[in-house]
């Protein structure tokens, strides 16, 4: 395996750098807002251009394109358009936008500005989840700051155009980080996600008005992208797969912590062995999810049979997945929000399944049967499983319960509950199968409790 | 139901941050929360009158959201992780040690009203799992004996105390 590349840091160009603070002054040295400043001279159908030739796709989990997005929003319909920032941050393994917003928030609160003058949006909101009381006190600090510089507020560096930005702050419900969802909390309501169509935000959103919905790091990349020209941008990554990415790599590494690459031009390989340091000592890689909890399983060792386009096929090594958006689906699971997971030779599927099925009946809003239902059966099989009460049918059952979830939902949660189950019993169907025989075994020495 | 005088001003300028009242529901709810532990029947109704909603609209959102307390909880709460990552790394542990060293499970109160452990969902800080919220402060990477080292600061009267609300700005 070829050492991995360097780091391309562009979101996390100063993040952990010693010295760099996240106060307005520290921000401006390093020539913050000086993108803001040249871009309020242009028009504004020329930067949601810029956006648009870059290639952006959401950092967030769909991955779908920023530009595509945008363009979707109905600028006819007389109504003000609102954009919010998606700072929920809430599926299983994934923290980068924690380090933006503790950080560098400037650098977000300039990429908001920036994608509120594109869109003439007047008024913007950042849903941050409720867990993050310092992060949302860094926020309105960091928006207090602009405003008194003139980069936020009224007639914004002269150039006749006004936006407010507010913190709103999410109170611990995952299902927040669904924008449906996200729209009716920032309401005052419970967060059930709406049904679409008709309500597609970039017609029917907030208060019913046209919205736009990004990521947090995806309206840092924007604050890049004007910068450096949307043709630029698209340089960088893979073609469809542009830009940089932010894995957070968490679980049984040596080295755990974000790492920013150029989209697809790492492999997953390079990352958990030379970037992450391998297995801790005397383990073995057993199995990773690649894109936050949702995301379907792999399995060390591996292989996929992908199509290339002119119709042949190709082997592709499990550890030689490069990490983009669509060889990742290409291989049945997605890179999602780039919140990677890795298990070692110590963790039994069946505990870790458990695990992450107690998470999503904990979180599914109850709205539709399916996922209400279908989310706490999944727990209470691998919860009874690990409990010590396994029997011959239950790989059966689960895979029964999980099949008659994904579609029968307004949201996709429905997909991101059901595919753990489904993909820890395609992957690793013999622990299932024979777990009522082995559990009567205690759970070997250092390894860790899951449920 | 006491208001500080800072809550009732902060309450005040939060609702002129939406076009539509009702959008203030949340920040209300922490803003109390903040001021006086916990979010009781008077306290719907109140939010209820000040948003011109009926309490039904504020009494399904306190239910909803998992950080929105019916009862007094702990002057300390101490929020351990249990997801995935955390628990990779020994997250059950640390919570374990919390309640030995406490004597309580969870959600729970100590007998001096000093105390809540709670076993809570992602806390999106998993690159150090596992992770710990005191209040508003996070502890990242806490090893049981880390854990201990807490709760020792706690019962000597130094870990965090619930934080004072921020100025009005």
């Amino acid at each position: 395996m070829p050492d991995a590349p360097q780091q391309r840091r562009i979101i996390f160009q100063h993040i952990g750098e010693p010295g760099y603070t996240p106060d307005i002054d520290c921000y401006l040295r390093h020539g913050g807002y000086e993108i803001l400043r040249r871009a309020v001279t242009r028009p504004p159908a020329e930067l949601r251009d810029e956006v648009k030739q870059s290639g952006l796709r959401g950092r967030g989990g769909a991955g779908f394109p920023a530009g595509v997005k945008w363009g979707l929003v109905d600028r006819k319909s007389g109504k003000p358009i609102y954009l919010i920032v998606n700072a929920d941050e809430s599926e299983p393994g994934t923290f980068k936008d924690r380090c933006i917003i503790h950080q560098d928030p400037h650098q977000l609160i300039e990429g908001v500005m920036l994608s509120c003058f594109a869109n003439d949006v007047k008024q913007a909101y950042i849903y941050i989840r409720g867990e993050m009381p310092e992060g949302a006190r860094i926020l309105e600090r960091a928006i207090a700051e602009a405003r008194a510089k003139n980069f936020a507020g009224p007639n914004i560096l002269g150039a006749g155009y006004s936006c407010e930005i507010h913190v709103h702050r999410g109170a611990g419900a995952y299902i927040c980080g669904e924008e449906t969802g996200l729209i009716e909390s920032l309401e005052g309501k419970r967060a059930n996600p709406r049904i679409k169509p008709p309500y597609f935000p970039a017609v029917l959103g907030l208060y019913q008005c046209p919205t736009i919905v990004n990521n947090v790091e995806t309206l840092c990349h924007v604050k890049h992208i004007i910068g450096m020209g949307g043709a630029a941008y698209a340089k960088i990554g893979t073609p469809n797969n542009t830009g940089t990415r932010v894995f957070g790599v968490s679980g049984h590494v040596r080295r755990p912590g974000a790492y920013e690459y150029e989209c697809g031009k790492i492999t997953l390989g390079q990352l958990l062995h030379d970037v992450c340091g391998g297995p801790l000592p005397g383990r073995k890689f057993k199995a990773v999810i690649p894109g936050g909890s949702s995301a379907k399983v792999l399995r060390f060792g591996e292989t996929f049979t992908l199509k290339n386009k002119d119709g042949s096929t190709r082997e592709l090594a499990m550890e030689d997945i490069p990490l983009d958006f669509d060889t990742l689906a290409a291989c049945g699971t997605m890179g999602g929000s780039g919140g990677i997971i890795v298990m070692d030779d110590s963790v039994s599927m069946v505990e870790a399944l458990a695990n992450i099925n107690a998470f999503y009946a904990h979180e599914s809003c109850g709205q539709c049967t399916p996922c209400r239902e279908g989310s706490l059966w999944m727990k209470r099989i691998t919860t009874r499983m690990v409990r010590g009460a396994a029997r011959p049918e239950d790989a059966a059952l689960l895979k029964s319960v999980a099949g008659q979830i994904p579609g029968r939902t307004i949201c996709a949660m429905g997909e991101g509950c059901a595919w753990p189950t489904q993909s820890f019993l395609e992957k690793f169907g013999e622990e299932f199968a024979s777990y009522h025989e082995t559990k009567t075994t205690p759970r070997p020495a250092g390894a860790p409790q899951l449920v | 139901m006491n208001l500080k005088p800072a809550t009732l001003q902060r309450i005040d300028e939060v609702i002129t941050h939406y076009p539509v009242k009702r959008s203030a529901t949340l920040p209300l709810l922490h803003l109390i929360q903040e001021d006086i532990g916990h979010i009781p029947d008077e306290a719907i109704e109140w939010v209820a009158d000040k948003l011109e909603l009926q309490s039904i609209n504020v009494y399904e959102v306190v239910t909803f959201y998992p950080m929105f307390k019916r009862k007094p909880v702990g002057r300390r709460h101490i929020k351990v992780c249990r997801t995935l990552s955390c628990a990779l790394m020994g997250g059950y542990k640390v919570c374990n040690t919390f309640k030995e060293e406490f004597g309580v499970e969870l959600d729970e109160v100590t007998p001096d009203g000093e105390v809540t452990i709670e076993f809570v969902e992602c806390l999106a800080s998993c690159g150090t799992a596992p992770v710990v919220m005191i209040n508003d402060d996070l502890h990242e990477n806490v090893t049981p004996e880390k854990a201990r080292a807490l709760a020792a600061q706690i019962k000597a009267g130094t870990a965090s105390r619930p934080a004072p609300p921020p100025a009005a700005s």
